[in-house]
């Protein structure tokens, strides 16, 4: 993999503070993946790619200014960092702005497992014989899976080198693996599409191709002969990867920027009971292996596990220490860094705490409502709460699935939808850095016919 | 940079030190196996950032990238390998890597020789790209939308505005020895306005843009329009009632609620999922998909649009591409590739992200042609429904034809006017069936201000998107007040 020398990242921050930078940060990132991916047996796609990136974010006093360039020889990066430089002298003073106190930069970083010690870069031939037997699951299943949108696996591997000018120095490797599978059944007019896919660091711990094969036919099959319901108000069962979906919208309305900009529903809660008792949501940035997982965070400061919400209370914002300097708190070690962007916050791994119900009692309590497998859309107002997403799923008659519904919508407000979460079950499993098991909203506003 | 901007090919063969014998050999090496066509994408985008939240023009950012794409595409497959590392050497290793796609040939392939150039339009000349105007101008335009929008109500608590610029030059080397070459200048200015009356926050956002001057802004007051209607949209929504719940008849206002096209009838009529018979759409040209006041339109030919391109990212030249005509469906948006597979011409459409990706059949401008009905007429014919005047975003499900897209801000017609605000509510529909519903079609076109972006499998593009006011029977809207 091609990658960046820390001699190169040290002299652009020397070129820095030769042009006038009072302080300043260094990124780089280099990344390499192979794909490749079948359709109805056949070959469809290879992709091959190599990036190489540096970042740079300079300060003259309380100015600041984010450029990045994937031109690093040094006569073109010599020029870019002095007008980086000029564009932070142009940019209004901001008494937030700063590197991070120099005090809160760890010494030493955990071992957390990102490289899988035992396989690297798959070869086209192995990752097209994977997606091959996921697909050819996907086929065999059943006779009215006629088509497919193919079958696809990966692997990366990327290096991440940080650096600033008052001697945080760092960097950490990571690999990833994924295999998706995308059958399509068709039965008289019902054409639906199923989707399942595993990803991992390890490559021995990805769900076998075999079985996302057959889960992702389950999941298009189980859609066939949908129908609309009338409008309604019903309790709403959520997946677990829907589920993920609202804990991931609860941890966007805690982040520092929606915070401080007045956009999200949370403002001034800290503290306060905004879920239901059974909601504790942990972000963890330190599990071993995970997919979020990072020795250090955007800005170089110690990453850590913490409850954002605590059986109920929410407990901490997410910040990067601009928005905690704004918000008078302290950083928590959740600053996310684009190569060519600000400082900005985002989770690690970010997961509900399981709760005491399998996912048969959860639907099994009733009688009448919607098991929520799908979400289209973005109908979410984070400064407001109100929330309004396109739906499909189960619907749920006396306890048991009883047919596929869709072109339904379910509506209703966060803050009521988290105070009303009623039961949580004991199904997690960790396919991205989000994840949740089976949750139940006691009650919201579906609407269809 | 003046050279650049004459002669974007000459740019990049200079800058990168090739000649056209080795664009020859590295297409020579793609089609090594047997392979229908190769092609080189070349980008080199600057693109720089100013933004100003809480009064202060506090965040800015430049960028430059730069990488080659090379792909190989054998029948209905593709080998694609790209890198930003733009020497002869990474090439020739990229075109190895996209070839492994195609079988091995028996024969030799015929030798390749680089040098037509490819007849484009000619969309978005501009005397200076908005990345020459001074920062400090565009500083103190942003500082002057901060004041418009503080000043429109006390109620105003924060402001957000940004000014976006690129500028992208391409070159795509086919195969059959063509070049087509491009300066594809982009830029958007976004006002977002947060208001707040002590006991409810909301927000309002509004903004325009495309392949413009940045004197597009400064026309007009454009830049002012933007900012009154970011703090005008936020100031109604703090009044907004609970959106109902359930089937009514919607009239869709004009100009950005076009997205409605977008998701329900566009990203369905793209060549490839038609092609794979995956779509909602696939088989069905020639079929009634709408009332006959309904003609849809795709064209990437209007001048200084967001979604306009001289030529698309396979080198094609754009075109205007009727997909609905009174009701009758007529076209696919194609690429090369499933131009090719279906037997149907290419229409320009074959777009992609940047040299991180291969093409695919992507909307440009798409829009409804303008009916008779005057816009109050529409209103007047209501008894009961919902007037959605502007969205966020959309998406469609584009195998069982299900698609959303979000209002921002909304009225209920009752009796025929236009009474009380209510909360955004997402809107769902199905592609194949929600344009047989509609009954009038005003007569007042509008195209979107210039802020659109679509996504399409991880890749996003810039889109423009239109409508006349429209009045649709029966599609369900997804409120709170069942």
């Amino acid at each position: 993999m091609a990658t960046v020398d820390l001699k190169l990242a040290e002299w652009a921050l020397g070129e820095a503070a030769k042009h006038g930078a009072t302080a300043a940060e260094v990124l780089c990132i280099s990344a390499e993946s192979l794909g490749a991916g079948v359709r109805l047996g056949e070959v469809e796609k290879l992709k091959h790619s190599r990036e190489r990136r540096l970042g740079l974010r300079v300060f003259t006093g309380q100015s600041s200014a984010t450029a990045s360039t994937a031109e690093l020889e040094r006569d073109s990066l010599a020029d870019f960092i002095a007008n980086t430089v000029t564009l932070a002298r142009l940019t209004s003073p901001d008494p937030w702005s700063g590197l991070p106190d120099p005090a809160l930069h760890p010494k030493s970083f955990p071992e957390l497992g990102l490289v899988d010690p035992e396989q690297g870069m798959v070869s086209a031939d192995e990752a097209l014989t994977i997606a091959r037997t996921a697909e050819r699951a996907a086929l065999g299943r059943d006779p009215r899976i006629k088509n497919s949108e193919g079958a696809e696996f990966s692997s990366g591997r990327y290096q991440v080198m940080f650096l600033n000018s008052q001697g945080f120095s760092g960097e950490y490797a990571g690999t990833s693996f994924s295999l998706v599978a995308a059958p399509i059944a068709q039965d008289g007019d019902s054409m639906q599409q199923g989707f399942w896919h595993t990803s991992n660091r390890r490559f021995s711990r990805l769900e076998d191709a075999e079985s996302v094969g057959k889960t992702a036919a389950d999941r298009a099959l189980r859609r066939l002969g949908a129908r609309k319901i009338k409008t309604r108000h019903a309790p709403v069962v959520f997946d677990p990867d829907m589920a993920a979906g609202l804990i991931r919208t609860i941890a966007g309305a805690a982040s520092g920027p929606s915070l401080y900009k007045g956009a999200s529903f949370l403002i001034n809660k800290l503290g306060e009971r905004i879920a239901s008792p059974t909601v504790t949501v942990i972000d963890d940035a330190l599990m071993p292996g995970g997919l979020g997982s990072k020795p250090f965070d955007g800005e170089g400061l110690a990453t850590n596990s913490k409850k954002l919400v605590d059986g109920g209370t929410l407990a901490t914002y997410l910040l990067d220490c601009y928005s905690a300097r704004k918000l008078k708190l302290a950083p928590t070690g959740n600053a996310s860094r684009g190569v060519g962007e600000a400082p900005s916050v985002s989770t690690t791994n970010l997961h509900l705490e399981i709760g005491k119900y399998t996912p048969e009692q959860i639907i099994g309590s009733v009688k009448e409502g919607l098991y929520l497998t799908e979400i289209i859309g973005m109908g979410v107002n984070l400064v407001t709460g109100d929330y309004s997403r396109g739906a499909g799923g189960i619907w749920i008659e006396n306890g048991e699935l009883a047919y596929p519904v869709q072109e339904i919508t379910i509506a209703g407000n966060l803050k009521e939808m988290l105070q009303a979460v009623e039961m949580v079950g004991n199904d997690l499993r960790w396919r991205s850095s989000t994840a949740s098991p089976t949750l139940k909203i006691s009650e919201m506003t579906i609407a269809g016919a | 940079m003046s050279n650049e901007l004459i002669s974007p090919d000459k740019f990049f063969l200079n800058r990168f030190g090739m000649n056209e014998n080795s664009l020859e050999r590295i297409l020579g090496t793609a089609l090594e196996r047997k392979a229908d066509y190769a092609d080189l994408y070349f980008e080199y985008r600057s693109a720089e950032g100013i933004a100003l939240e809480e009064s202060m023009v506090n965040h800015t950012s430049k960028s430059v990238s730069h990488g080659v794409g090379v792909r190989v595409c054998a029948q209905d497959r593709t080998g694609y390998a790209y890198s930003d590392e733009v020497t002869i050497d990474r090439m020739r290793l990229a075109a190895e890597a996209a070839r492994a796609i195609a079988d091995q040939r028996a024969a030799a392939p015929g030798a390749i020789q680089v040098g037509g150039r490819v007849a484009s339009h000619n969309l978005y000349e501009l005397e200076t790209t908005p990345l020459e105007i001074p920062l400090e101008d565009r500083a103190k335009l942003l500082a002057e939308i901060d004041r418009v929008a503080r000043a429109y109500d006390p109620r105003v608590k924060n402001v957000m505005a940004s000014i976006a610029a690129e500028r992208k030059l391409v070159m795509v080397v086919t195969s059959e020895g063509k070049i087509a070459a491009d300066i594809q200048p982009l830029c958007r200015l976004n006002v977002s306005v947060i208001a707040d009356d002590g006991k409810i926050r909301q927000i309002g956002s509004y903004g325009g843009g495309g392949r413009v001057e940045y004197r597009h802004f400064l026309e007009e007051e454009r830049w002012k329009q933007y900012a009154l209607e970011a703090a005008r949209q936020a100031i109604t929504n703090l009044d907004a009632d609970d959106a109902p719940a359930g089937e009514m008849i919607v009239v869709l206002g004009p100009g950005w609620p076009g997205i409605l096209l977008h998701e329900a009838i566009g990203h369905g009529l793209e060549g490839d999922f038609n092609r794979k018979g995956v779509s909602a759409f696939s088989n069905r040209i020639g079929q009634k998909v709408a009332s006959e006041l309904c003609t849809v339109i795709d064209d990437g030919t209007i001048k200084n649009r967001r979604g306009s391109l001289n030529v698309d990212d396979e080198g094609t030249p754009t075109s205007r591409t009727v997909l609905i005509e009174k009701g009758i469906l007529r076209g696919y948006l194609q690429d090369r590739m499933n131009a090719r597979l279906m037997k149907m011409a290419p229409t320009g459409n074959g777009r992609r992200e940047s040299f991180a990706h291969s093409p695919m059949p992507r909307m440009t401008n798409t829009f409804m042609l303008a009916g008779e009905s005057a816009p109050e007429d529409i209103i007047k014919s209501v008894d009961h429904g919902l007037y959605a005047v502007n969205f966020g975003g959309g998406q469609v499900d584009i195998t069982n034809g299900k698609f959303v897209f979000s209002a921002s801000e909304a009225y209920l017609i009752e009796g025929g006017r236009v009474t009380r605000p209510v909360k955004g509510a997402t809107l769902i529909g199905n592609g194949p069936d929600v344009l047989t519903r509609v009954t009038m079609v005003g007569n007042d076109l509008a195209l979107d201000a210039g802020v659109g972006t679509c996504g399409k499998d991880g890749q996003s593009v810039p889109v423009g998107v239109g409508l006349p006011t429209i009045r649709v029977d029966g599609i369900t809207v997804g409120g709170t007040r069942g």
